[in-house]
């Protein structure tokens, strides 16, 4: 990105002043250096952003913002329904309510390495992931609709997992507002037989050791030390949400016009919040927030089983889990003034500062966990909301490293198996069935995830509390 | 090089498909080809079962993208992948037969799932040269 574009306001924050058809000023929170690698499209699409009705404050991106389908992802943008404000499918994305969900298992890095390797086969075996698997589990219509009522609730009633994990889930496991009934059939028929899948592409579950903790006091309370071995899941609402993501964009599309909302790219496409079809769509759109929500809480319990049968002492209590593809409401002070505002996160995870009432008693003095994907040879992180976070970004931050080159750049530079025989050497399993799959994700097509929560962390978004390393990576 | 052919585009975090034809039946054609090549090899693909799918749109760029999508739900539903297409558009929107058969995880090694077409980059037009071109990015 062209740096002669913006206006410095601090060490990692850049500003574009409101010009032609911006309501508001767009707001990118990130490095010198993570700026000039930057996509030109990510000035374009925050820009874009900024012009859509009702927007408040500013059209932000996080330090890991790309090139998105009309919002970048990394962008966050609150909309105020009072003030004609939208609600935008491509500000939510394809994958609803994708996110990170981590586990402890109360083992050590030395009570699982005699066993990693049998543990990798049976978590491939248990949990299905990549393109033609299906899931052990088959909604019928009744229980399609409970489960998008439901969300992790509905698959913990069903015994899928324990009442405490709810405690940990953003919306307590049931995102409220769901409706069931404007989810098309076409969508309930794609995630039939999906529930409890991993998807392929960037998804993955990894087992991870603790390898480093920088805020002792805050890893305390979040029950991380050095050595620990964890469980992070990467995954979202699986057909379901790309087939709601899909039909809402067309319909958004045809409808923008007629309620005179001029689109500066089609992608762009979003519907009044006070319409029939932003409520359609923020009923739908909760449904699929549900779905991703047992989808995590299924594969949790498949997790479980697997470590019972090889690690009878492991417990896999939750850490967190959280979204990163969201539409929520939510309450923030603008100018003095309490407003109900509906928070697109496209690519962007929550970070509630200490405090909060929305977070669980025990992690109130902290802040909320954020869970950061990394790539499958080199880190994740975990951070926590800094208190600064909402006045900064409506309480945001990043969301993962971002690719570095396209996937035929990586299937040109690396082979998998080579990709699979090297972090092998470097003491990670890899378990997947596509070799060629490896080679698009290979950790080196990735950027480094460490300048992006570094950038998170400057500019008071969130702090680091632990990098994790993977010993086994589960790929779809 | 052959009037009748596909590729890939470079995109930040997903993958661009186009196909090109002497008609925008063919370009139609090619683009379905492009998109089974983000998964895997179409020439692996077996044309052992025939799908009939229909769809409609406004233009011709937003059925270049209902087709993508079309095809992106059977291929979910089914569990298939789709290696030989014929499509024909007309006044009542496209129509068209998708050969392919279930996927073989082992045969296949399929690399990735697309999630959906997208409205990005996409383009459906004559080109310079009289053939039709049809595009877009597709989320993966």
């Amino acid at each position: 990105m062209d740096r002669t574009l913006l206006t410095r306001v601090g060490e990692c924050e850049w500003r574009i002043e409101p010009h032609g058809p911006m309501r508001v000023p767009g707001i990118l929170y990130a490095t010198e250096a993570l700026i000039d690698d930057m996509d030109a499209k990510v000035y374009e699409q925050v820009v874009n952003v900024a012009t859509l009705p009702g927007i408040e404050r500013a059209s932000y991106a996080m330090p890991d913002a790309h090139w998105g389908y009309g919002f970048p992802i990394g962008g966050v943008a609150a909309f105020d329904p009072s003030r004609g404000g939208v609600v935008s499918a491509g500000g939510v994305g394809f994958d609803i309510s994708c996110g990170v969900r981590a586990l402890h298992t109360g083992l050590n890095v030395h009570e699982v390495a005699p066993i990693a390797q049998a543990l990798a086969d049976e978590l491939a075996r248990a949990i299905p992931a990549g393109v033609g698997s299906e899931g052990r589990l088959h909604l019928d219509d009744a229980e399609m609709d409970a489960m998008l009522a439901g969300g992790a609730r509905w698959a913990v009633d069903r015994g899928y997992g324990v009442t405490a994990d709810l405690e940990r889930v953003e919306e307590r496991g049931c995102m409220a507002g769901a409706r069931p009934d404007e989810v098309s059939p076409h969508a309930k028929r794609r995630q039939r037989d999906e529930m409890g899948t991993l998807g392929s592409g960037n998804h993955y579950l990894e087992v991870q050791r603790v390898a480093e903790v920088f805020d002792p006091q805050t890893a305390v309370v979040f029950g991380l030390q050095v050595d620990d071995v964890v469980v992070s899941i990467h995954c979202g609402s699986r057909g379901l949400g790309h087939q709601i993501g899909t039909e809402f964009l067309k319909q958004m599309v045809a409808g923008a016009p007629a309620s005179g909302i001029v689109l500066p790219d089609r992608e762009l496409a979003c519907a009044p919040i006070e319409s029939p079809l932003g409520q359609a769509y923020l009923g739908a759109m909760r449904a699929g927030i549900n779905c991703a929500l047992a989808n995590r809480q299924i594969i949790t319990h498949l997790t479980r089983l697997a470590f019972a049968d090889l690690a009878p002492r492991a417990v896999l209590p939750l850490l967190y889990d959280v979204s990163h593809n969201t539409c929520k409401v939510e309450e923030h002070v603008m100018d003095g003034v309490t407003k109900r505002l509906f928070v697109h996160r496209k690519g962007a995870t929550r970070a509630l500062g200490p405090g909060h009432p929305d977070l669980p008693a025990a992690l109130r003095p902290t802040g909320q966990p954020v869970l950061i994907g990394g790539t499958m040879g080199t880190m994740s992180y975990v951070l926590v909301g800094a208190a600064e976070s909402e006045a900064r970004s409506l309480g945001s931050s990043c969301h993962g490293a971002g690719r570095a080159m396209s996937r035929h750049q990586a299937l040109r530079k690396w082979r998998g198996r080579q990709v699979v025989n090297d972090l092998a050497a470097r003491g990670v399993i890899v378990r997947s069935p596509s070799m060629r799959g490896i080679a698009e994700e290979a950790p080196g097509a990735y950027k480094d995830v460490t300048a992006v929560v570094d950038a998170a962390g400057k500019a008071g978004l969130s702090r680091k509390v632990a990098r994790l390393e993977p010993l086994v990576c589960i790929k779809g | 090089m052959a009037t009748s052919r596909w590729e890939h585009f470079d995109h930040g975090a997903d993958i661009g498909v186009r196909g090109i034809g002497a008609t925008r039946e063919a370009a139609f054609e090619q683009l379905a080809m492009a998109m089974t090549a983000v998964i895997t090899d179409p020439v692996g693909v077996r044309p052992a079962e025939a799908v009939e799918l229909r769809c409609d749109a406004a233009d011709d760029e937003v059925l270049a993208v209902d087709w993508l999508n079309a095809l992106v739900y059977e291929m979910a539903t089914r569990r298939m992948l789709f290696g030989r297409f014929d499509v024909s558009i007309g006044a009542d929107g496209l129509r068209a037969v998708a050969w392919g058969e279930p996927v073989d995880r082992r045969r296949h090694r399929p690399a990735v799932e697309v999630k959906g077409a997208t409205y990005t980059a996409l383009r459906v037009g004559k080109q310079a040269d009289g053939t039709w071109l049809a595009q877009c990015i597709v989320d993966v």
